[in-house]
């Protein structure tokens, strides 16, 4: 907090208005105040601010408060932030102000307000409460705002702006107006703007009022709808009607943003139903074969993820990230496993192959009931991944979707990258297309499906450490999304991974649309049964495979 | 006809209930006529501007290289595939592209595929059993009895194709080349009209192919049959008029002489082979 | 071969199907000679509850011989037959419903005490006419049916099959799942239908009932088998085989095939309703978990562990596995979800003909040469 800044003529609340204009005197005290405060061997200006405060009558008190913004001192919003939580005590010994750490019990824990330093604990009753009352406490609440308001980090000013929507009173408009003057971040402005307007068209002269609806009219906070409410209501018909307006207009825009939300459920919904069925379409498309066990190995990447947190307490960002590497590695070698053990005997028999696995994702999930537990575990989510993006009023993204939509777009593309530009890439397709063929030509169809399939198990892997973080991790996680990963890799196309991306984000998207008006039960229905007409008019998905590859 | 005769006849009391008949008109020529027909997948042209007539009671044979169109072009008969533009007509009254392919089947035209395909868990007998012209809707097909004349219908033919012995094997255990005759014994059952055969003596021994040829041969006349193979000897030894396909049109037509002495035809295929 | 023309007496001329149905006739005799003579506390008596316990397992037998006719000769792996089952239940269960009258809890003369619960006040239209015992009985075979028929109309009309057509059936059973825990549906939600009183004027906790129904399921099985063996010995059989096999080919030859899949989905659907209709007075219960795609797909293995395309072979899967479900969830509980995954992987990899094909290997393999799905397809080879 610069001192300077404190020394400019500006006012910062109401009473330090009066102390600017009323009192000149204030401004050459404060110079005068605060220059030695750069000096050590000067007695702690803030001694005297505190003695002061503590001293006032309450005619007084505005007074010493005012003196303690206008001193500048960086302290000054703890020291006003103490009192108005009723911390600030008077050894009744020495007459020092202190503040109460803690107070409960016999012996309270103080420290001194000037150096921070703590003084251990004292008998209560060697205490003398510096007294408040509830009038001041409401003024303090303003005054700090205001302190906030000039605080050089932009999110406490922006909290400060947000509190004070809707409490704007006479007293603190002007001040108000006045910061407006200043060079402030963009929402800081706004929310100022806003909140003085809000106050304008309630008290407001008519010239105001309609220069606050101009104001209020983009606005998506909720007070300002409510005041906009109340004006439309008024007995002004011409202010009501324009309020109207404002208020049909803000509708608008919140459309919008429902719209925009809605959407990002949706693509979130739906980039998780990429991840979950994109290893999926590399097994089933790709392959040919039908894995039931793809959701366990999801559910083995999740596991992953929380094995991997409990080796690592305290660090769940980095365990996270160990993750992605250790629940690739864990799904593929038990993909692998599955491979080798079950599905490598049931070559050309994918209804044998369908139940074989169905099998091994019964035995999973038992595995993990027994051996981990039947009951959800918790992930936990790091710090960097809570919490939201804030693009207004009324939309917010939360991060950790964000990150999860990104992953899902990351994977997809190295999954691209892998089956178009590598060696077992063209492995792949070759042995998609013509097993004898891309054998007789010295490849290694077995290794390639060895490959492959632990290659489509990781992506499951990596969907489940994905998930772990927007969902419960327990024995069933892959049975709720095995069905849908299907449906995606048929709505898609099988055997097409553009298809599956499409199909995936269109599926997540269409569920969030029905979702507000049918409930989600419902609307997953709605959408099985918009599949199964779906396959109707394209039996082979978006993007069918055609001509002779297609015949088999 | 006694009336009482004709009333205890269902197939003429119901109208619903009579087989379908195969009413092909090849009064004005001839009974398959291809024209313009195009199909192309994710852009590649497979069929482009293809134009074919065949005659009733024709033997025609279709060469050309591989992907040459041939298996397309049975395919877009058949009604498998759709053709992008076009227009197929079975004699001057089917319109072919508006119809399924059991709906083409039952007008009358039979096919044989590239791969042998019979069905390998049931036996040769009823093989040739389900091939057999007769209603083919649910219900009479539950109901179905063998009559004594079906039987003898079914012998004939096992008769002509030589599987006499193997009559109750499961046809899973023939050979590649006693598949392809069961199939074409299939098709023989069918009564067809036309009849598409597709590369019929691939995989086949010199004994065996010659047999097929005769089989093909004696079929020519009573029936119209296109034979689309690979093996020149073969397309020689029974062919009276050849149509050479290149790139999904039609490249020369006429006499195996004619077309073996055209150096179009030379240059992009007998040119390869020779 | 049989001489008899008429498709549903053929089987009774095969050694095969008199060979079942007298080892059905008897054994259903034997456990109601035992429960009737023997008196309890015997060594050789057999308990009521006994006997609803065997009953269950005959109503599993019949939905596994619908399963077994149409994945077995049709070629249609269906993951979704326990609805068609729990459908043909949930229609048993409305008429028993309707039958405990102002017995229920709250006393309401019409209404089912779920629906006083929830507030409704008067009956859904869908409820109607399930008072009536004839009503409920044609709706045990028409709603699977329906349901079947445009299920089916819609899938094999744009041929959908193989491993498409088992994932879209699960999910129709998924789906259904889903809309029968809701209360709004009308079926009771979670809880489903239960605490009935009485069937046809008996009263269902009386033994005797009890053994009639056991009676009466044995008597359905033994019918839906000569059904399902008079379709498959017949001309339609052997076209069903032939569309397994070789759809393409038997388009070729003229016949619809989506209508051949059509009918035989459709009957095997009514067969799995009525094997529902008589589970769930027995059980005394019908709720949505019979929905869940794992029961359905559980009933595929007990048609895998008994063998493919025999249907005696499903009979005896259903009752081998399900008997072993009853020891495992009795001794230890958590060893059967084990039992039966580890159960699903063996028989498919090492026993592809089940235990009918370990028998027939035993007697010499005979005329029954359609017995023989377990190969791999051509077609299916390279998909």
């Amino acid at each position: 907090m610069g001192i300077f800044r404190w020394l400019t003529p500006l006012c910062l609340n109401a009473l330090c208005l009066k102390a600017l204009y009323l009192k000149p005197l204030g401004l050459v005290l404060l110079l005068v105040l605060s220059l030695p405060a750069h000096s050590q061997t000067e007695a702690d200006p803030g001694q005297a601010l505190l003695t002061n405060l503590a001293d006032a009558s309450s005619r007084e008190i505005d007074a010493a408060i005012e003196a303690i913004v206008d001193s500048g001192d960086p302290r000054a919003r703890d020291w006003l932030d103490a009192f108005g939580n009723n911390r600030l005590s008077r050894i009744k010994d020495t007459g020092q102000v202190v503040e109460v750490l803690r107070n409960v019990g016999r012996n309270w824990t103080i420290a001194d307000p000037l150096t921070g330093e703590n003084l251990g604990e004292m008998s209560r009753r060697e205490l003398d409460r510096v007294n408040i009352n509830n009038a001041i406490r409401g003024k303090l609440e303003g005054v700090l705002a205001m302190l906030d308001l000039y605080s050089d980090d932009p999110e406490v000013q922006e909290k400060a702006a947000e509190a004070m929507m809707g409490k704007v009173n006479a007293s603190v408009v002007k001040p108000l107006t006045k910061l407006l003057e200043r060079d402030l971040p963009g929402p800081v402005r706004n929310r100022i703007e806003e909140s003085v307007a809000i106050y304008q068209l309630e008290q407001g002269d008519a010239e105001a009022q309609a220069q606050a609806i101009t104001v209020l009219t983009g606005s998506l906070h909720s007070n300002a709808r409510a005041a906009l409410n109340n004006a439309a209501v008024g007995d002004d018909p011409a202010l009501a009607a324009r309020a109207q307006e404002a208020l049909v207009s803000i509708e608008q825009k919140l459309k919008m943003n429902r719209a925009a939300e809605t959407l990002y459920f949706g693509l979130s919904l739906g980039s998780v139903l990429v991840l979950a069925a994109i290893g999926l379409a590399i097994t089933f498309g790709v392959m040919g074969v039908i894995n039931m066990a793809h959701g366990e190995l999801i559910m083995l990447g999740a596991y992953t993820t929380w094995g991997m947190q409990q080796l690592l307490p305290g660090q769940p960002g980095l365990a996270l990230i160990l993750s992605i590497p250790a629940g690739f590695l864990v799904a593929a070698l038990a993909g692998i496993a599955i491979e080798r053990s079950v599905i490598q005997h049931l070559k050309g028999r994918p209804l044998e192959t369908l139940l074989a696995t169905f099998g091994v994702s019964l035995i999973l999930q038992q595995l993990v009931r027994t051996v981990i537990s039947p009951l959800n575990r918790s992930v936990t989510t790091p710090e960097w991944m809570s919490g939201s993006l804030v693009i207004n009023g009324a939309l917010s993204l939360t991060l950790n979707r964000m990150y999860v939509i990104g992953f899902a777009l990351v994977v997809f593309a190295g999954l691209m990258l892998i089956m178009r530009k590598t060696r077992l890439g063209l492995e792949v397709r070759a042995v998609t297309q013509n097993r004898a063929m891309a054998r007789s030509m010295g490849i290694r169809a077995t290794r390639v499906d060895i490959l492959t399939f632990g290659l489509g198990s990781g992506v499951a892997g990596l969907a489940g450490v994905a998930l772990s973080q927007i969902t419960n991790v327990g024995p069933n996680l892959g049975q709720n999304y095995i069905i849908d990963s299907f449906m995606v890799v048929v709505f898609g196309g099988v055997g097409n991974l553009w298809g599956t991306l499409l199909a995936g984000l269109s599926l997540g998207t269409i569920n969030q649309i029905l979702e507000p008006w049918a409930g989600s039960v419902l609307a997953k229905i709605m959408v099985l049964v918009l599949i199964i007409l779906f396959i109707q008019k394209r039996p082979k998905g978006l993007f069918p495979q055609k001509g002779r590859a297609a015949e088999g | 006809m006694s009336m009482f005769e004709q009333l205890t006849n269902r197939e003429r009391v119901f109208e619903f209930l009579a087989p379908e008949a195969s009413p092909v008109d090849v009064r004005h020529g001839p009974i398959l006529y291809l024209e313009d027909v195009n199909v192309s997948f994710d852009g590649f042209k497979a069929i482009n501007n293809l134009n074919l007539t065949i005659d009733d009671g024709e033997l025609r044979c279709i060469i050309g290289p591989n992907g040459a169109g041939k298996t397309t072009m049975m395919d877009i008969i058949t009604g498998k595939t759709r053709p992008d533009t076009g227009s197929v007509w079975f004699g001057s009254r089917h319109n072919l592209l508006t119809k399924s392919e059991p709906d083409i089947a039952s007008l009358g035209i039979g096919r044989k595929f590239q791969k042998p395909t019979v069905f390998e868990a049931l036996t040769v007998f009823e093989n040739l059993e389900l091939a057999m012209a007769t209603d083919k809707r649910i219900l009479p097909t539950l109901t179905a009895i063998m009559k004594p004349e079906f039987r003898d219908r079914i012998d004939e033919v096992l008769e002509m194709i030589g599987l006499k012995q193997l009559r109750d094997k499961p046809a899973g255990i023939l050979s590649h080349g006693q598949k392809q005759w069961l199939e074409i014994g299939m098709l023989l059952m069918q009564k067809p009209r036309l009849l598409l055969v597709d590369e019929p003596v691939a995989g086949m021994t010199e004994q065996e192919m010659e047999r097929t040829a005769e089989l093909l041969t004696s079929l020519a006349g009573k029936q119209s049959v296109v034979v689309v193979e690979h093996d020149m000897g073969f397309v020689r030894s029974i062919a009276r008029q050849v149509t050479v396909l290149h790139q999904g049109s039609v490249l020369a037509e006429g006499t195996m002489d004619q077309v073996s002495n055209d150096p179009e035809v030379i240059k992009v295929y007998l040119g390869e082979e020779a | 071969m049989p001489t008899s023309q008429t498709w549903l007496l053929r089987p009774l001329q095969e050694r095969s199907t008199q060979i079942f149905l007298g080892v059905l006739f008897a054994a259903v005799a034997l456990v109601t000679l035992l429960h009737l003579i023997m008196p309890e506390g015997h060594a050789l008596h057999v308990s009521a509850y006994t006997v609803t316990l065997l009953g269950k397992y005959l109503c599993y037998a019949l939905l596994a011989v619908a399963v077994d006719l149409v994945w077995g000769y049709l070629g249609i792996l269906s993951l979704g037959h326990g609805a068609f089952f729990a459908i043909g239940g949930y229609a048993m269960g409305m008429y028993l419903m309707r039958q405990i009258g102002d017995r229920g809890v709250y006393g309401d003369p019409v209404l089912p005490d779920f629906m006083v619960f929830l507030n409704w006040d008067s009956l859904p239209w869908y409820w109607q006419g399930f008072d009536m015992a004839w009503f409920a009985f044609i709706m045990v075979l028409l709603a699977p049916g329906l349901l079947a028929l445009v299920f089916g109309f819609l899938a094999f009309r744009s041929r959908v099959t193989g491993v498409y057509l088992s994932i879209i059936t699960q999910a129709l059973t998924f789906a259904l799942m889903l809309a029968f825990f809701r209360n709004e549906m009308g079926f009771g939600g979670n809880n489903g239908l239960t605490d009935f009183r009485d069937i046809l004027g008996f009263n269902l906790r009386t033994d005797s009932t009890r053994l009639g129904l056991f009676i009466a399921t044995g008597i359905a099985l033994a019918i839906g088998y000569v059904i399902c063996r008079g379709i498959v010995t017949s001309k339609l059989g052997r076209v069903s085989v032939a569309c397994r096999d070789a759809e393409a080919r038997t388009r070729f030859l003229g016949y619809r095939v989506e209508r051949v899949q059509l009918f035989v989905f459709v009957v095997s659907a009514m067969l799995a309703g009525v094997a529902g209709a008589l589970y769930v007075p027995q059980v005394g219960i019908i709720n949505p978990s019979e929905f869940s795609p794992l029961f359905s797909i559980e009933v595929v293995v007990w048609v895998a562990l008994g063998g493919r395309a025999t249907l005696y072979g499903a009979v005896i899967g259903a009752i081998l596995v399900n008997y072993a479900k009853t020891v495992f969830t009795g001794v230890m509980p958590d060893a059967w979800l084990f039992a039966l995954g580890g159960l699903f992987v063996l028989v498919t990899v090492f026993l592809p003909k089940g235990i009918a094909g370990l028998l027939q290997k035993r007697q010499k393999p005979d005329e029954d040469s359609n017995a023989d799905p377990s190969k791999p397809k051509p077609q299916e080879a390279t998909a």
